[in-house]
Protein backbone atom coordinates (compact mmCIF):
# COMPACT_ATOMS: atom_id res chain seq x y z
CA UNK A 1 0.00 0.00 0.00
CA UNK A 2 2.72 2.39 1.03
CA UNK A 3 4.80 1.25 -1.92
CA UNK A 4 2.02 1.91 -4.43
CA UNK A 5 1.58 5.36 -2.94
CA UNK A 6 5.28 6.07 -3.33
CA UNK A 7 5.31 4.80 -6.90
CA UNK A 8 2.22 6.81 -7.80
CA UNK A 9 3.71 9.89 -6.22
CA UNK A 10 6.94 9.38 -8.15
CA UNK A 11 5.04 9.02 -11.42
CA UNK A 12 3.00 12.11 -10.74
CA UNK A 13 6.16 14.00 -9.87
CA UNK A 14 7.79 12.87 -13.10
CA UNK A 15 4.75 13.91 -15.12
CA UNK A 16 4.68 17.36 -13.56
CA UNK A 17 8.42 17.74 -13.99
CA UNK A 18 8.09 16.88 -17.69
CA UNK A 19 5.42 19.52 -18.08
CA UNK A 20 7.62 22.02 -16.27
CA UNK A 21 10.49 21.12 -18.60
CA UNK A 22 8.26 21.53 -21.65
CA UNK A 23 7.31 24.97 -20.37
CA UNK A 24 10.99 25.83 -20.06
CA UNK A 25 11.60 25.03 -23.71
CA UNK A 26 8.39 26.74 -24.79
CA UNK A 27 8.97 30.11 -23.13
CA UNK A 28 12.49 30.08 -21.73
CA UNK A 29 14.05 31.24 -24.98
CA UNK A 30 11.48 33.81 -26.01
CA UNK A 31 12.55 37.42 -26.32
CA UNK A 32 13.33 39.60 -24.49
CA UNK A 33 16.18 37.65 -22.90
CA UNK A 34 16.99 38.25 -19.28
CA UNK A 35 20.68 38.59 -20.06
CA UNK A 36 21.66 40.56 -16.95
CA UNK A 37 20.01 38.11 -14.62
CA UNK A 38 21.58 35.20 -16.54
CA UNK A 39 25.10 36.56 -16.04
CA UNK A 40 24.38 37.24 -12.39
CA UNK A 41 23.19 33.66 -11.90
CA UNK A 42 26.18 32.18 -13.79
CA UNK A 43 28.54 34.12 -11.56
CA UNK A 44 26.61 33.20 -8.41
CA UNK A 45 26.33 29.54 -9.21
CA UNK A 46 29.93 29.16 -10.30
CA UNK A 47 31.27 31.12 -7.39
CA UNK A 48 29.15 29.29 -4.82
CA UNK A 49 30.23 25.82 -5.84
CA UNK A 50 33.81 26.31 -7.05
CA UNK A 51 35.59 25.81 -3.73
CA UNK A 52 33.58 22.79 -2.69
CA UNK A 53 33.86 21.08 -6.07
CA UNK A 54 37.63 21.75 -6.18
CA UNK A 55 38.23 20.40 -2.72
CA UNK A 56 36.25 17.21 -3.22
CA UNK A 57 37.84 16.60 -6.62
CA UNK A 58 41.34 16.99 -5.22
CA UNK A 59 40.61 14.50 -2.47
CA UNK A 60 38.91 12.01 -4.80
CA UNK A 61 41.91 12.09 -7.16
CA UNK A 62 44.29 11.52 -4.29
CA UNK A 63 42.31 8.77 -2.62
CA UNK A 64 41.54 6.94 -5.83
CA UNK A 65 45.24 6.75 -6.66
CA UNK A 66 46.17 5.47 -3.25
CA UNK A 67 43.43 2.86 -3.35
CA UNK A 68 44.34 1.60 -6.80
CA UNK A 69 48.05 1.30 -6.25
CA UNK A 70 48.15 -1.96 -4.18
CA UNK A 71 46.15 -3.90 -6.78
CA UNK A 72 48.31 -2.66 -9.61
CA UNK A 73 51.47 -3.48 -7.67
CA UNK A 74 50.14 -6.99 -7.12
CA UNK A 75 49.82 -7.56 -10.87
CA UNK A 76 53.06 -5.78 -11.59
CA UNK A 77 51.51 -3.00 -13.62
CA UNK A 78 52.19 -0.12 -11.26
CA UNK A 79 53.49 1.90 -14.17
CA UNK A 80 49.94 2.00 -15.61
CA UNK A 81 48.68 3.85 -12.53
CA UNK A 82 48.50 7.33 -14.12
CA UNK A 83 46.54 6.03 -17.11
CA UNK A 84 44.11 4.03 -14.98
CA UNK A 85 43.45 6.97 -12.70
CA UNK A 86 43.25 9.41 -15.57
CA UNK A 87 40.65 7.39 -17.40
CA UNK A 88 38.62 6.71 -14.28
CA UNK A 89 38.57 10.38 -13.41
CA UNK A 90 37.80 11.77 -16.84
CA UNK A 91 35.25 9.20 -17.90
CA UNK A 92 33.32 8.73 -14.71
CA UNK A 93 34.46 9.83 -11.28
CA UNK A 94 35.19 13.48 -12.04
CA UNK A 95 31.89 14.35 -13.71
CA UNK A 96 29.69 12.32 -11.36
CA UNK A 97 31.28 13.46 -8.11
CA UNK A 98 31.29 17.09 -9.20
CA UNK A 99 27.68 16.83 -10.37
CA UNK A 100 26.58 15.30 -7.07
CA UNK A 101 28.33 17.99 -5.08
CA UNK A 102 26.86 20.61 -7.40
CA UNK A 103 23.41 19.07 -6.92
CA UNK A 104 23.79 19.22 -3.15
CA UNK A 105 24.87 22.82 -3.25
CA UNK A 106 22.93 24.35 -6.14
CA UNK A 107 19.72 22.31 -6.53
CA UNK A 108 19.03 22.86 -2.85
CA UNK A 109 19.80 26.55 -2.97
CA UNK A 110 17.62 27.10 -6.04
CA UNK A 111 14.86 25.02 -4.44
CA UNK A 112 15.04 26.98 -1.20
CA UNK A 113 15.33 30.38 -2.86
CA UNK A 114 12.45 29.93 -5.29
CA UNK A 115 10.47 28.09 -2.61
CA UNK A 116 10.67 30.96 -0.19
CA UNK A 117 9.93 33.44 -2.97
CA UNK A 118 6.88 31.40 -3.82
CA UNK A 119 5.48 31.16 -0.30
CA UNK A 120 6.09 34.84 0.47
CA UNK A 121 4.29 35.78 -2.78
CA UNK A 122 7.43 37.35 -4.30
CA UNK A 123 6.85 35.34 -7.47
CA UNK A 124 3.31 36.71 -7.73
CA UNK A 125 4.66 40.20 -7.06
CA UNK A 126 7.02 39.80 -10.00
CA UNK A 127 4.21 38.70 -12.21
CA UNK A 128 2.06 41.71 -11.37
CA UNK A 129 4.92 44.10 -12.00
CA UNK A 130 5.14 43.11 -15.63
CA UNK A 131 7.83 40.45 -15.42
CA UNK A 132 7.37 36.86 -16.43
CA UNK A 133 8.70 35.14 -13.31
CA UNK A 134 9.21 31.87 -15.14
CA UNK A 135 11.58 33.53 -17.58
CA UNK A 136 13.22 35.78 -15.03
CA UNK A 137 13.71 33.24 -12.24
CA UNK A 138 13.50 29.75 -13.72
CA UNK A 139 14.88 30.07 -17.23
CA UNK A 140 17.93 32.06 -16.14
CA UNK A 141 18.84 29.64 -13.37
CA UNK A 142 18.38 26.52 -15.46
CA UNK A 143 20.47 27.95 -18.29
CA UNK A 144 23.12 29.14 -15.84
CA UNK A 145 23.42 25.61 -14.41
CA UNK A 146 23.63 24.12 -17.90
CA UNK A 147 26.43 26.52 -18.82
CA UNK A 148 28.37 26.45 -15.57
CA UNK A 149 28.44 22.77 -14.63
CA UNK A 150 30.46 21.64 -17.69
CA UNK A 151 32.99 24.41 -17.02
CA UNK A 152 33.21 23.41 -13.37
CA UNK A 153 33.62 19.78 -14.32
CA UNK A 154 36.53 20.48 -16.66
CA UNK A 155 38.19 22.31 -13.78
CA UNK A 156 37.24 19.55 -11.37
CA UNK A 157 38.81 16.92 -13.66
CA UNK A 158 42.02 18.92 -13.83
CA UNK A 159 42.12 19.34 -10.06
CA UNK A 160 41.36 15.64 -9.51
CA UNK A 161 44.29 14.79 -11.78
CA UNK A 162 46.50 17.06 -9.69
CA UNK A 163 45.23 15.13 -6.67
CA UNK A 164 46.19 11.91 -8.42
CA UNK A 165 49.62 13.31 -9.14
CA UNK A 166 50.07 14.06 -5.46
CA UNK A 167 48.86 10.53 -4.65
CA UNK A 168 51.47 9.04 -6.95
CA UNK A 169 54.21 11.16 -5.47
CA UNK A 170 53.48 9.98 -1.97
CA UNK A 171 55.17 6.71 -2.90
CA UNK A 172 57.52 6.88 -5.81
CA UNK A 173 58.28 9.93 -7.91
CA UNK A 174 57.14 11.18 -11.25
CA UNK A 175 57.34 14.64 -12.74
CA UNK A 176 54.15 16.59 -13.38
CA UNK A 177 55.02 16.76 -17.07
CA UNK A 178 55.62 13.08 -17.40
CA UNK A 179 52.44 12.31 -15.50
CA UNK A 180 50.23 14.44 -17.69
CA UNK A 181 51.87 13.45 -20.96
CA UNK A 182 51.38 9.82 -20.04
CA UNK A 183 47.70 10.40 -19.42
CA UNK A 184 47.04 12.55 -22.45
CA UNK A 185 48.93 10.28 -24.79
CA UNK A 186 46.67 7.40 -23.95
CA UNK A 187 43.42 9.36 -23.85
CA UNK A 188 41.23 9.32 -26.91
CA UNK A 189 38.44 11.55 -28.04
CA UNK A 190 35.98 8.80 -27.15
CA UNK A 191 37.14 9.02 -23.56
CA UNK A 192 36.55 12.73 -23.35
CA UNK A 193 33.65 13.65 -25.59
CA UNK A 194 30.81 11.45 -24.27
CA UNK A 195 31.60 12.28 -20.68
CA UNK A 196 31.82 15.96 -21.53
CA UNK A 197 28.49 15.93 -23.32
CA UNK A 198 26.72 14.28 -20.43
CA UNK A 199 27.79 17.09 -18.08
CA UNK A 200 25.43 19.42 -19.95
CA UNK A 201 22.58 17.08 -19.11
CA UNK A 202 23.70 16.92 -15.49
CA UNK A 203 23.70 20.72 -15.29
CA UNK A 204 20.33 21.04 -16.94
CA UNK A 205 18.72 18.44 -14.69
CA UNK A 206 20.09 20.04 -11.53
CA UNK A 207 18.75 23.44 -12.56
CA UNK A 208 15.35 22.26 -13.70
CA UNK A 209 14.75 20.02 -10.67
CA UNK A 210 15.76 22.74 -8.21
CA UNK A 211 13.55 25.27 -9.96
CA UNK A 212 10.63 22.84 -10.27
CA UNK A 213 10.68 21.94 -6.59
CA UNK A 214 11.02 25.56 -5.51
CA UNK A 215 8.39 26.85 -7.91
CA UNK A 216 5.89 24.32 -6.57
CA UNK A 217 6.71 24.70 -2.89
CA UNK A 218 3.70 24.59 -0.60
CA UNK A 219 3.00 27.19 2.05
CA UNK A 220 4.26 26.76 5.57
CA UNK A 221 7.63 26.46 7.22
CA UNK A 222 8.14 22.89 6.06
CA UNK A 223 7.33 23.70 2.45
CA UNK A 224 10.61 25.46 1.75
CA UNK A 225 12.70 22.86 3.54
CA UNK A 226 10.95 20.07 1.69
CA UNK A 227 11.50 21.84 -1.63
CA UNK A 228 15.24 22.10 -1.02
CA UNK A 229 15.53 18.59 0.31
CA UNK A 230 13.53 16.81 -2.36
CA UNK A 231 15.33 18.82 -5.06
CA UNK A 232 18.66 17.34 -3.99
CA UNK A 233 17.28 13.82 -3.75
CA UNK A 234 15.55 13.88 -7.13
CA UNK A 235 18.47 15.62 -8.87
CA UNK A 236 20.96 13.07 -7.49
CA UNK A 237 18.85 10.11 -8.59
CA UNK A 238 18.42 11.62 -12.05
CA UNK A 239 22.19 12.16 -12.34
CA UNK A 240 22.75 8.43 -11.89
CA UNK A 241 19.99 7.61 -14.36
CA UNK A 242 21.51 9.94 -16.96
CA UNK A 243 24.91 8.39 -16.29
CA UNK A 244 23.45 4.95 -16.91
CA UNK A 245 21.73 6.08 -20.10
CA UNK A 246 24.87 7.84 -21.31
CA UNK A 247 26.98 4.71 -21.02
CA UNK A 248 24.34 2.69 -22.88
CA UNK A 249 24.12 5.25 -25.66
CA UNK A 250 27.88 5.48 -26.15
CA UNK A 251 27.95 1.68 -26.21
CA UNK A 252 25.30 1.52 -28.92
CA UNK A 253 26.99 4.23 -30.95
CA UNK A 254 30.22 2.30 -30.67
CA UNK A 255 32.02 5.19 -29.01
CA UNK A 256 33.45 3.06 -26.27
CA UNK B 1 -28.94 38.49 -3.55
CA UNK B 2 -27.14 41.69 -2.66
CA UNK B 3 -28.89 43.31 0.17
CA UNK B 4 -28.43 47.05 0.16
CA UNK B 5 -28.75 48.09 3.75
CA UNK B 6 -30.09 51.57 3.21
CA UNK B 7 -30.56 54.07 0.47
CA UNK B 8 -28.15 56.45 2.14
CA UNK B 9 -25.47 56.20 -0.52
CA UNK B 10 -26.38 56.77 -4.08
CA UNK B 11 -23.87 54.76 -6.01
CA UNK B 12 -24.56 55.52 -9.57
CA UNK B 13 -25.14 59.23 -9.62
CA UNK B 14 -22.70 60.80 -12.04
CA UNK B 15 -19.77 58.60 -11.14
CA UNK B 16 -17.62 56.52 -13.43
CA UNK B 17 -17.34 52.81 -12.77
CA UNK B 18 -13.67 51.74 -12.70
CA UNK B 19 -14.04 48.05 -11.88
CA UNK B 20 -17.12 46.08 -12.90
CA UNK B 21 -17.31 42.45 -11.88
CA UNK B 22 -20.08 40.38 -13.46
CA UNK B 23 -21.16 36.88 -12.44
CA UNK B 24 -17.71 35.90 -11.33
CA UNK B 25 -17.29 32.25 -10.38
CA UNK B 26 -14.19 30.44 -9.27
CA UNK B 27 -13.76 26.99 -7.83
CA UNK B 28 -10.72 24.93 -6.92
CA UNK B 29 -11.57 21.31 -7.62
CA UNK B 30 -14.98 20.88 -6.07
CA UNK B 31 -14.52 23.72 -3.67
CA UNK B 32 -16.65 26.65 -4.85
CA UNK B 33 -14.97 29.82 -3.64
CA UNK B 34 -16.70 32.55 -5.64
CA UNK B 35 -20.24 32.05 -6.89
CA UNK B 36 -21.85 34.51 -9.31
CA UNK B 37 -20.28 37.50 -7.67
CA UNK B 38 -21.22 40.98 -8.86
CA UNK B 39 -19.50 44.16 -7.76
CA UNK B 40 -18.96 47.63 -9.15
CA UNK B 41 -16.32 50.00 -7.84
CA UNK B 42 -16.49 53.68 -8.75
CA UNK B 43 -13.81 56.23 -9.40
CA UNK B 44 -11.94 57.46 -6.31
CA UNK B 45 -13.89 55.16 -4.05
CA UNK B 46 -12.48 53.06 -1.21
CA UNK B 47 -14.40 49.81 -1.06
CA UNK B 48 -13.69 47.59 1.92
CA UNK B 49 -14.36 43.89 1.60
CA UNK B 50 -15.25 42.18 4.81
CA UNK B 51 -15.51 38.45 5.25
CA UNK B 52 -14.42 35.48 7.30
CA UNK B 53 -10.99 34.17 6.63
CA UNK B 54 -10.97 31.61 3.84
CA UNK B 55 -14.12 33.00 2.23
CA UNK B 56 -12.34 34.02 -0.96
CA UNK B 57 -11.41 37.67 -0.47
CA UNK B 58 -7.86 37.21 -1.69
CA UNK B 59 -9.06 35.03 -4.55
CA UNK B 60 -11.38 37.85 -5.61
CA UNK B 61 -8.70 40.53 -5.83
CA UNK B 62 -6.21 38.11 -7.38
CA UNK B 63 -8.77 37.57 -10.13
CA UNK B 64 -8.86 41.32 -10.68
CA UNK B 65 -5.10 41.47 -11.25
CA UNK B 66 -5.09 38.28 -13.31
CA UNK B 67 -3.09 36.11 -10.91
CA UNK B 68 -6.02 33.70 -10.73
CA UNK B 69 -8.16 32.84 -13.74
CA UNK B 70 -11.88 32.59 -12.94
CA UNK B 71 -13.98 29.87 -14.57
CA UNK B 72 -16.88 32.13 -15.40
CA UNK B 73 -17.77 35.80 -15.44
CA UNK B 74 -16.18 39.04 -16.56
CA UNK B 75 -14.03 41.63 -14.90
CA UNK B 76 -13.92 45.03 -16.59
CA UNK B 77 -11.11 47.26 -15.44
CA UNK B 78 -11.39 50.76 -16.91
CA UNK B 79 -13.52 49.25 -19.64
CA UNK B 80 -11.26 46.35 -20.63
CA UNK B 81 -12.37 42.80 -19.91
CA UNK B 82 -9.28 41.34 -18.29
CA UNK B 83 -10.62 37.78 -18.34
CA UNK B 84 -10.17 37.63 -22.11
CA UNK B 85 -7.00 39.57 -22.91
CA UNK B 86 -3.55 38.35 -23.91
CA UNK B 87 -0.51 38.20 -21.71
CA UNK B 88 1.18 41.36 -23.02
CA UNK B 89 -2.06 43.37 -22.82
CA UNK B 90 -2.47 42.15 -19.26
CA UNK B 91 1.00 43.47 -18.43
CA UNK B 92 -0.08 46.88 -19.69
CA UNK B 93 -3.24 46.74 -17.59
CA UNK B 94 -1.23 45.77 -14.56
CA UNK B 95 0.76 49.00 -14.64
CA UNK B 96 -2.53 50.72 -13.83
CA UNK B 97 -3.22 48.43 -10.87
CA UNK B 98 -1.19 48.23 -7.68
CA UNK B 99 -1.44 45.14 -5.50
CA UNK B 100 -0.36 45.18 -1.87
CA UNK B 101 0.26 41.56 -0.87
CA UNK B 102 -0.68 40.39 2.58
CA UNK B 103 2.88 39.11 3.03
CA UNK B 104 4.32 42.33 1.48
CA UNK B 105 6.22 40.23 -1.06
CA UNK B 106 9.33 42.42 -0.80
CA UNK B 107 12.19 40.83 -2.80
CA UNK B 108 14.41 39.84 0.08
CA UNK B 109 17.55 39.41 -2.00
CA UNK B 110 17.43 43.05 -3.11
CA UNK B 111 17.94 46.34 -1.27
CA UNK B 112 15.03 48.70 -0.75
CA UNK B 113 16.26 50.78 -3.69
CA UNK B 114 16.43 47.76 -6.00
CA UNK B 115 12.98 46.68 -4.88
CA UNK B 116 11.57 50.01 -5.96
CA UNK B 117 13.60 50.17 -9.16
CA UNK B 118 12.38 46.75 -10.26
CA UNK B 119 8.87 47.70 -11.46
CA UNK B 120 10.21 50.92 -13.00
CA UNK B 121 12.88 49.26 -15.10
CA UNK B 122 10.46 46.56 -16.13
CA UNK B 123 7.69 48.85 -17.27
CA UNK B 124 9.38 51.99 -18.51
CA UNK B 125 11.84 51.28 -21.25
CA UNK B 126 14.16 54.23 -21.95
CA UNK B 127 13.88 55.68 -18.46
CA UNK B 128 17.13 57.34 -17.37
CA UNK B 129 18.98 56.57 -14.15
CA UNK B 130 18.38 60.13 -12.94
CA UNK B 131 14.65 59.79 -13.41
CA UNK B 132 14.71 56.43 -11.64
CA UNK B 133 16.55 57.88 -8.66
CA UNK B 134 14.14 60.79 -8.46
CA UNK B 135 11.06 58.57 -8.56
CA UNK B 136 12.49 56.13 -6.01
CA UNK B 137 13.25 58.95 -3.57
CA UNK B 138 9.85 60.51 -4.12
CA UNK B 139 8.05 57.23 -3.46
CA UNK B 140 10.07 56.58 -0.32
CA UNK B 141 9.45 60.11 0.94
CA UNK B 142 5.73 59.53 0.50
CA UNK B 143 5.89 56.68 3.00
CA UNK B 144 8.43 58.45 5.23
CA UNK B 145 11.22 55.92 4.77
CA UNK B 146 13.82 57.69 2.64
CA UNK B 147 16.55 56.80 5.15
CA UNK B 148 16.10 53.07 4.52
CA UNK B 149 16.94 53.34 0.82
CA UNK B 150 20.14 51.30 0.95
CA UNK B 151 19.04 48.81 3.60
CA UNK B 152 18.16 45.16 3.09
CA UNK B 153 14.56 44.08 3.82
CA UNK B 154 15.79 41.81 6.63
CA UNK B 155 16.84 44.92 8.57
CA UNK B 156 13.33 46.40 8.58
CA UNK B 157 10.29 45.89 10.81
CA UNK B 158 6.94 44.55 9.64
CA UNK B 159 5.35 48.00 9.52
CA UNK B 160 8.29 49.40 7.57
CA UNK B 161 8.11 46.54 5.07
CA UNK B 162 4.43 47.24 4.57
CA UNK B 163 5.26 50.86 3.81
CA UNK B 164 8.09 49.86 1.43
CA UNK B 165 5.64 47.56 -0.33
CA UNK B 166 3.27 50.52 -0.67
CA UNK B 167 6.07 52.70 -2.01
CA UNK B 168 6.89 50.03 -4.59
CA UNK B 169 3.28 50.20 -5.74
CA UNK B 170 2.85 53.96 -5.92
CA UNK B 171 6.07 54.40 -7.86
CA UNK B 172 4.12 53.47 -11.00
CA UNK B 173 1.28 55.86 -10.05
CA UNK B 174 -1.48 53.28 -10.46
CA UNK B 175 -5.08 54.39 -10.85
CA UNK B 176 -6.29 51.43 -8.81
CA UNK B 177 -4.80 49.89 -5.66
CA UNK B 178 -5.85 46.53 -4.23
CA UNK B 179 -4.90 46.06 -0.58
CA UNK B 180 -4.87 42.53 0.85
CA UNK B 181 -5.28 42.88 4.61
CA UNK B 182 -2.99 45.91 4.89
CA UNK B 183 -3.12 46.12 8.69
CA UNK B 184 -3.21 42.48 9.72
CA UNK B 185 -0.35 41.48 11.99
CA UNK B 186 0.54 45.08 12.85
CA UNK B 187 0.28 46.78 16.22
CA UNK B 188 -2.54 49.39 16.51
CA UNK B 189 -0.19 52.37 16.19
CA UNK B 190 1.50 51.08 13.05
CA UNK B 191 -1.86 49.98 11.69
CA UNK B 192 -3.15 53.54 12.13
CA UNK B 193 -0.13 54.84 10.22
CA UNK B 194 -0.89 52.52 7.32
CA UNK B 195 -4.55 53.58 7.35
CA UNK B 196 -3.47 57.23 7.18
CA UNK B 197 -1.19 56.42 4.28
CA UNK B 198 -4.04 54.77 2.41
CA UNK B 199 -6.12 57.91 2.83
CA UNK B 200 -3.23 60.20 1.88
CA UNK B 201 -2.50 58.24 -1.26
CA UNK B 202 -6.10 58.43 -2.29
CA UNK B 203 -6.11 62.20 -1.86
CA UNK B 204 -2.78 62.71 -3.61
CA UNK B 205 -3.11 60.35 -6.56
CA UNK B 206 -6.92 60.06 -6.79
CA UNK B 207 -6.79 56.30 -6.66
CA UNK B 208 -9.65 53.87 -6.57
CA UNK B 209 -9.12 51.14 -3.97
CA UNK B 210 -10.38 47.80 -2.83
CA UNK B 211 -9.27 47.07 0.72
CA UNK B 212 -9.62 43.68 2.37
CA UNK B 213 -9.80 43.86 6.13
CA UNK B 214 -11.19 42.33 9.30
CA UNK B 215 -9.88 45.15 11.40
CA UNK B 216 -12.93 47.29 12.24
CA UNK B 217 -10.77 50.35 13.03
CA UNK B 218 -9.34 50.13 9.56
CA UNK B 219 -12.77 49.63 8.04
CA UNK B 220 -14.19 52.59 9.91
CA UNK B 221 -11.38 54.88 8.88
CA UNK B 222 -10.86 53.93 5.26
CA UNK B 223 -14.19 52.73 3.91
CA UNK B 224 -16.47 54.77 1.68
CA UNK B 225 -18.47 51.61 1.20
CA UNK B 226 -18.33 48.21 2.88
CA UNK B 227 -19.15 44.90 1.19
CA UNK B 228 -19.69 41.70 3.11
CA UNK B 229 -18.59 38.59 1.26
CA UNK B 230 -20.47 35.47 2.27
CA UNK B 231 -20.77 32.10 0.56
CA UNK B 232 -18.90 33.37 -2.45
CA UNK B 233 -20.94 36.43 -3.29
CA UNK B 234 -21.75 39.89 -1.97
CA UNK B 235 -24.12 39.46 0.93
CA UNK B 236 -24.52 43.08 1.93
CA UNK B 237 -23.31 46.54 1.01
CA UNK B 238 -23.47 49.85 2.82
CA UNK B 239 -21.53 52.46 4.75
CA UNK B 240 -19.71 51.66 7.96
CA UNK B 241 -22.56 53.23 9.93
CA UNK B 242 -25.09 51.09 8.09
CA UNK B 243 -23.17 48.00 9.08
CA UNK B 244 -22.78 49.14 12.65
CA UNK B 245 -26.50 49.67 13.03
CA UNK B 246 -27.50 46.49 11.25
CA UNK B 247 -29.36 43.73 13.03
CA UNK B 248 -28.28 41.09 10.56
CA UNK B 249 -26.66 38.21 12.40
CA UNK B 250 -23.96 37.75 9.79
CA UNK B 251 -22.97 41.40 10.04
CA UNK B 252 -23.12 41.70 13.82
CA UNK B 253 -20.46 38.99 14.16
CA UNK B 254 -17.85 41.44 12.95
CA UNK B 255 -18.61 43.98 15.66
CA UNK B 256 -18.00 41.74 18.65
N1 LIG C 1 -4.37 28.26 -5.45
C1 LIG C 1 -5.33 27.67 -4.74
N2 LIG C 1 -5.58 26.35 -4.89
C2 LIG C 1 -6.56 25.75 -4.19
N3 LIG C 1 -7.34 26.37 -3.31
C3 LIG C 1 -7.14 27.68 -3.10
C4 LIG C 1 -6.13 28.41 -3.80
N4 LIG C 1 -6.17 29.70 -3.41
C5 LIG C 1 -7.16 29.76 -2.50
N5 LIG C 1 -7.75 28.57 -2.31
C6 LIG C 1 -8.87 28.29 -1.42
O1 LIG C 1 -9.82 29.29 -1.61
C7 LIG C 1 -10.39 29.68 -0.38
C8 LIG C 1 -10.34 31.17 -0.24
O2 LIG C 1 -9.00 31.58 -0.06
P1 LIG C 1 -8.61 33.09 0.19
O3 LIG C 1 -9.22 33.94 -0.86
O4 LIG C 1 -7.13 33.13 0.30
O5 LIG C 1 -9.26 33.41 1.59
P2 LIG C 1 -9.31 34.80 2.35
O6 LIG C 1 -10.72 35.27 2.25
O7 LIG C 1 -8.95 34.51 3.76
O8 LIG C 1 -8.34 35.72 1.69
C9 LIG C 1 -9.64 28.94 0.70
O9 LIG C 1 -10.45 27.91 1.18
C10 LIG C 1 -8.44 28.38 0.02
O10 LIG C 1 -8.13 27.11 0.54
MG1 LIG D 1 -6.50 36.39 2.20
Amino acid sequence: MKLTMTVLQFLEDTGNLSRFTARYFAIGFRKPFETRELFRQCYNIGYKSFTLVSLTSLIIGLVLTMQLRPSLVKYGVESRLPIMVGIAIIREIGPVVAALIFAGKIASSIGAELGSMKVTEQIDAMEVSGTNPFKYLVATRVLACTIMLPILIVMADAIALVGAFIGINIQGVTSLRLFFSEIFNSLELTDILPSYIKTYFFGFVIGIVGAYKGYNAVKGTRGVGNAANSAVVLASVLIFIIDLLAVQITEILGLN
Amino acid sequence: MENSLTGSINLTEGRKAVIIIENLSKQFGNHKVLVNLNLTVFEEENVVILGKSGCGKSVLIKCIIGLIKPQRGHIFVTGTDITSIKYDKMDQMRTKIGFLFQSNAIYDSMTVRENLEFPLRRNRVNISQDQINKLVCEALENVGLLHTIDMMPSELSGGMLKRIALARIIILKPKIILYDEPTSGLDPVTAAEIENLILELKKKYHTTSIIISHDMNCVKKTADRVILLLDGSCYAAGTYADFQNSNDINIKQFFQ
